[in-house]
């Protein structure tokens, strides 16, 4: 699971920088926007299953890799 | 009596402010003073036009049906595309109502005009939408009522979220905590009299004594109505957040040093927060969450340039069905769609985005867009 959502990242943030560190701040770093929220969280649903809704969560819930494999382990539970 | 201006509201909000510090210094829960003084507040206001309480009331019964109805609906029957569409349109439709009255043909409809609709429409549409998610599972009546209700946030805004607002409303404060919360009510009311009493004043008052016949007049001009904007509705936001706090509800900020945009989408996370991020969460992201699932667009790119004209022309119908507003979103949804290609693009902002002095003309040239935008939105750009 957290390699697959590493992957997505990847793709999604367009830079392998992702992968090494999972605490950086993604939205501060630029790696993420809003646009590149929005595909993320059609690519966990897509190929993981796992439906967030963009509301439910806030940036803060999930601007780290870490805390986004946390949410999206949490909510596959 | 109108929402923060006048004696009879500041004077109202004094002797609510001294009750909820007694009831916060003692630990005891401010939920019944939230429900009492803002039915007062918001039915003190209403009651001068009687007809707009009328509409309200009407409202209030329609929203609270459909956002209870669907939510019913939801839990048996499961997530139903049409049914929910049905649901969003039916909660829009007072608000269309009003605001088609504003069009020339259809002054004669003036139904659901009443102050406060179009911020409390948003509440309610989101209700919709987060039971749709499975996010919200349950309502109930007097949960909905303040939330619809809350004096402070009523006529505009900060667009708070039922969730985290329901969360504060129950919340008890231990002492410490709640005269923290007072004292920065206390110091945003303070800082949203100064914004919107002397600064925007200021503008306000320049606007007016100057005549708009040379170049630097007329520059000077534009400048000072952005400036007053800023200054007037800032100033409104820091009084509505202040007297929230002060009851023990941290409704969400609305401004966060909007001049200071190095571009605009920086600006738009800047700029009217509490409603960009509406924009963001309700429309914008689903849009492209759609239509990626749908693959209705060739290109990421192209599709969230859409996303972005779409989010913004409905960002600026909202406001009115007036040219000028409708100009004013088709611009920031053109602007924002400009820069989202630019910086995906171009090699140059890519290497240069983190220089200082790229950072410098990035803002300067951001901040001229600002300040035409608002041009347009002023409805005044044939005068110039």
């Amino acid at each position: 699971m957290e390699e697959k959502i590493l992957d997505i990242l990847e793709e999604v943030c367009e830079d392998s920088d992702v992968r090494d560190d999972l605490d950086m701040d993604l939205f501060e770093e630029d790696l993420l926007d809003s646009l590149a929220f929005a595909e993320l969280l059609v690519a966990i649903e897509d190929q993981l299953g796992v439906v967030i809704a963009p509301s439910e969560v806030t940036r803060d819930d999930m601007n780290t890799a870490n805390k986004i494999i946390q949410m999206v382990q949490s909510k596959a539970n | 009596m109108s929402f923060f201006s006048g004696a009879p509201f500041f004077g109202a909000v004094f002797i609510i402010a001294m009750l909820a510090l007694f009831l916060g210094y003692t630990e005891r829960p401010l939920k019944w003073l939230n429900v009492v003084t803002s039915i007062l507040v918001v039915g003190f206001v209403l009651v001068e036009k009687p007809k707009q309480l009328f509409f309200f009331l009407m409202f209030y019964i329609i929203e609270l049906v459909l956002v209870k109805g669907y939510l019913k609906i939801r839990t048996e029957k499961g997530r139903q595309v049409v049914t929910y569409r049905i649901a969003v349109f039916l909660s829009i439709v007072p608000l269309i109502l009003c605001k088609a009255g504003e069009v020339v043909c259809l002054y004669h409809i003036k139904w659901f005009q009443f102050v406060g609709i179009s911020y409390l429409t948003f509440r309610c549409v989101q209700m919709i939408i987060e039971s749709y998610d499975g996010v919200i599972k349950e309502i109930k009546v007097l949960d909905f009522t303040i939330f619809l209700l809350f004096f402070p946030t009523f006529s505009c805004g900060p667009i708070d979220r039922s969730r985290r607002f329901v969360e504060d409303f129950h919340k008890v404060y231990k002492r410490q905590e709640y005269l923290e919360l007072f004292g920065i009510g206390l110091e945003k009311i303070f800082l949203g009299l100064v914004y919107k009493n002397v600064i925007a004043t200021l503008f306000f008052q320049i606007m007016g004594e100057l005549a708009k016949e040379t170049m630097v007049e007329k520059f000077i001009h534009i400048y000072s109505y952005g400036f007053y904007m800023f200054f007037d509705f800032a100033g409104y936001s820091l009084m509505a957040i202040g007297v929230a706090y002060m009851l023990g509800i941290k409704v969400p900020e609305n401004f966060k040093k909007p001049f200071l945009s190095v571009d605009m989408k920086d600006f738009w996370a800047r700029w009217h927060i509490s409603l960009s991020e509406w924009f963001r969460d309700f429309i914008f992201s689903r849009f492209i969450m759609l239509s990626m699932k749908k693959k209705w667009f060739p290109t990421r790119l192209f599709g969230a340039s859409v996303g972005f004209i779409i989010n913004m022309s409905v960002m600026g119908l909202w406001h009115g069905p007036s040219v000028h507003y409708i100009l004013y979103g088709l611009y920031h949804g053109v602007l924002l769609a400009l820069t989202e290609i630019y910086q995906k693009k171009s090699k140059f902002y890519k290497r240069n985005k983190k220089k200082k002095v790229y950072r410098f003309v990035s803002w300067f040239i951001t901040f001229q867009l600002v300040m035409f935008g608002f041009l347009i939105f002023s409805g005044q750009l044939s005068t110039y």
